[in-house]
């Protein structure tokens, strides 16, 4: 069976974005709404994409084990019990920087396209050898960043790279953001970052505390259905990856309603 | 936010970051995407004027060499008025000028 699988590389330069909750909330998005999904951990050096999607006591292979034969591909694929649509490939250990080439990243992509139709790449931060190991098996990207100087700067840096390296198209999700602060011109607009950046907006997430919360519990928000700002910023990213036509939030519509205004006064510092 | 942001904000005391994060970044990347220092950028232009000038007649008064960015996409560009003939045609230069070009070669290969 050969599927037209989508390889999808998550990456944004600068680390701590939002990378991989990103691509746990997507992956369970898209397996949800019926697609065959496989998350690769790519981030060998600091894997926690097992942690987020609250699969780290299921593994009992990793990517090393299959790239040296001494398992399966389905051996080492931990599938959600909650959505079985969905497998996790867990990064091995961090000693496998040493030698992992490009040509063992492409190897473990095809056999995943194998089974999958969607293949996300959760990438590791930097420009170096994780990361170009990461672009050589990858088709398509995304781009995370925050409407912040320093992870936009970072961004361009890799959407230069991800150019010379043929990988097309690169969409962008600026996550983070803060709509009191836009509104208050004390952050970089959307119009900014995309005009800067010059990459067609894939959607954008709003700054969310249940992001955590739902980190806590090894829980994506995707995958118990809530209703959060973040959750719906998610699936609506992961239904525009799929050809739907989902208007953008707009963020001066988010969080302008007497209840969030009293949450805003109750932050209020005073001292 | 603190108490004091918003007085600081009413009373205009400070800009609001945004347009500055803009600015300093706008900057900053226009310097990343070329990576080339303007002492090396009119190095590229005298050389590149001097081969130009191998062929054609240019008025090297109106000439330019540039780098843009747009959309991501950094071009060099070179606004190199050519001289014409009075007959209109372009003006060739005449083989004869052989020593002209071997010094204008080695001395853009130093
Ligand atoms: N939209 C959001 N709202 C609030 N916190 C977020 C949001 N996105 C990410 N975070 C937090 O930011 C931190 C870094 O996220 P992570 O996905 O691990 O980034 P990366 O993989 O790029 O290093 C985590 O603590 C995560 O909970
Ligand atoms: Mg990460």
């Amino acid at each position: 069976m050969t599927l037209n699988t989508r390889v999808i590389l998550i990456c944004s330069g600068k680390g701590g974005v939002g990378k991989t909750t990103l691509t746990a909330n997507l992956g369970i998005s898209l397996a949800r709404k019926g697609s065959p999904t496989a998350v690769l951990d790519a981030d060998f050096g600091l894997r926690n994409l097992d942690l987020l999607l609250g699969l780290e006591n299921r593994i009992v292979y990793t990517a090393q084990e299959v790239l040296e034969e001494s398992c399966r591909l389905d051996q080492a694929l931990v599938k959600h019990k909650q959505e079985p649509n969905l497998s996790l490939l867990p990064a091995g250990n961090p000693r496998m920087l040493d030698w992992l080439k490009p040509e063992d990243m492409v190897k473990i992509v095809d056999m995943l396209s194998q089974q999958f139709e969607y293949v996300l790449i959760d990438c590791p931060a930097g420009v170096e050898d994780g990361f170009r190991n990461a672009v050589a098996a990858s088709k398509e990207a995304i781009i995370v960043t925050n409407p912040e100087v320093s992870a936009v700067r970072d961004a361009d840096r890799v959407i230069g790279l991800l150019n010379t390296h043929g990988v097309k198209p690169v969409q962008l999700v600026l996550n983070r953001v803060r709509p009191k602060m836009m509104e208050s011109q004390e952050m970089l607009s959307i119009e900014d970052v995309t005009d800067i950046l010059a990459l067609p907006l894939l959607g954008l997430v709003l700054e969310d505390e249940q992001v955590i919360v739902s980190t806590n519990r090894g829980e994506p928000l995707t995958l118990i259905g809530s209703q959060s700002p973040a959750a719906r910023c998610y699936s609506n990213i992961a239904g525009r990856l799929q050809g739907e036509e989902i208007p953008l939030i707009d963020p001066a519509k988010e969080g302008s309603g007497l209840r969030e205004k009293f949450r805003r006064l109750m932050q209020t510092k005073i001292f | 936010m603190t108490l004091r942001d918003i007085l600081n904000k009413l009373l205009g005391r400070q800009p609001a970051s945004a347009a500055k994060a803009r600015e300093r970044l706008q900057l900053v990347l226009a310097h990343d995407r070329t990576d080339l220092s303007p002492d090396l950028l009119d190095q590229m232009r005298e050389e590149i004027l001097k081969v130009v000038a191998k062929y054609v007649e240019i008025d090297l008064e109106g000439g330019a060499v540039s780098l843009e960015t747009e959309d991501r996409m950094t071009a060099l560009v070179a606004n190199l008025p050519i001289k014409r003939t009075l007959s209109g045609e372009i003006k060739i230069k005449e083989q004869s000028t052989q020593e002209t070009i071997t010094s204008v070669a080695e001395e853009a290969s130093e």
